[in-house]
């Protein structure tokens, strides 16, 4: 009963954790936004769900849309990043990668602070989202174990 | 926890800021000083940024003053026979600051710095939100 509860919390859980995750990632572009040859990073979230949710054995793992079939874990779809070594992993194995600039700068930066913003209030929204939602499957079970009452 | 560590970034990023603001300052003040500390005009300063190395997992990166460098280009030439501190052919040399690249330096640090205090308040926001889950 109790791994049944789990697994029902498990993807708004492991979804808040990205989000979080990603927040930093962003934070870090805007605080870096002036250091000559920072290289914004990001990640790509919903393949980086489907990990976390796979990892997890979430029984909702592989629901939340097609991904598409790749032969290296560095192959994503998102074509506003470019796979590196260099950018690092988060902690669950999640690659970093590198985010493609639509203007180069002559220091080597590659912040763009209004995508970076955008990116930054769109995750804080979501991740607000899925704090609703959990806070919902907790008040969807408080009045399953209550009966009601 | 990751939501913590924004702070720590963002905070980071103010600091470095308020660095290059007060060197900003500081050229603004001394943009007639014929002597500084070392006797010769005073040198317009800047400051070199660099990223910290992140936490392990590499999310997060905050950013520091590396260095404080001096502006090597030369000294601006005033004809001042008067002045005390001029050479035998009258000129005195004046301190190298343009005060125009350093107005924009200064609008550049204010809005990075106010930029990084959004990016605190909305994590400030996130994790309070997250305190009242299942409430």
């Amino acid at each position: 009963m109790v791994s049944k509860l789990d697994d029902f919390l498990g993807y708004n859980q492991a979804a808040l954790n990205l989000r979080s995750q990603r927040q930093q990632v962003i934070a870090s572009n805007i605080a870096n936004a002036d250091t000559p040859n920072y290289k914004a990073k990001d990640f790509d979230f919903g393949s980086a769900l489907q990990s976390a949710l796979k990892a997890a054995g979430n029984s909702a793992a592989g629901t939340a849309g097609q991904t598409l079939a790749t032969t290296a874990a560095k192959h994503f779809a998102n074509a506003n990043l470019v796979a590196d070594n260099g950018a690092g992993t988060l902690s669950d194995g999640t690659p970093l990668q590198y985010r493609i600039p639509a203007q180069n700068s002559v220091d080597g930066n590659t912040v763009d602070m209004d995508a970076e913003r955008n990116q930054f209030a769109d995750n804080g929204v979501r991740y607000e989202a899925g704090l609703t939602m959990i806070n919902s499957d907790i008040k969807a079970m408080m009045a399953a174990i209550q009966g009601g009452s | 926890m990751s939501l913590f560590d924004i702070f720590n970034v963002s905070g980071s990023a103010m600091s470095a800021q308020a660095q290059r603001l007060n060197v900003t300052a500081s050229n603004l003040a001394n943009a007639d000083s014929v002597t500084s500390a070392n006797g010769e005009a005073y040198r317009a300063k800047q400051v070199v940024f660099e990223a910290t190395p992140g936490n392990a997992d590499g999310t997060s990166t905050g950013v520091r003053v590396k260095q404080v460098v001096e502006d090597p280009s030369p000294l601006k030439q005033m004809y001042d026979p008067k002045n005390p501190a001029a050479d035998e052919k009258g000129y005195v040399s004046m301190p190298n600051v343009n005060v125009v690249d350093e107005m924009v330096n200064m609008l550049s640090a204010s809005r990075s710095y106010q930029n990084n205090v959004e990016t605190m308040n909305a994590a400030k926001t996130m994790l309070l939100k997250t305190l009242t889950i299942g409430q």
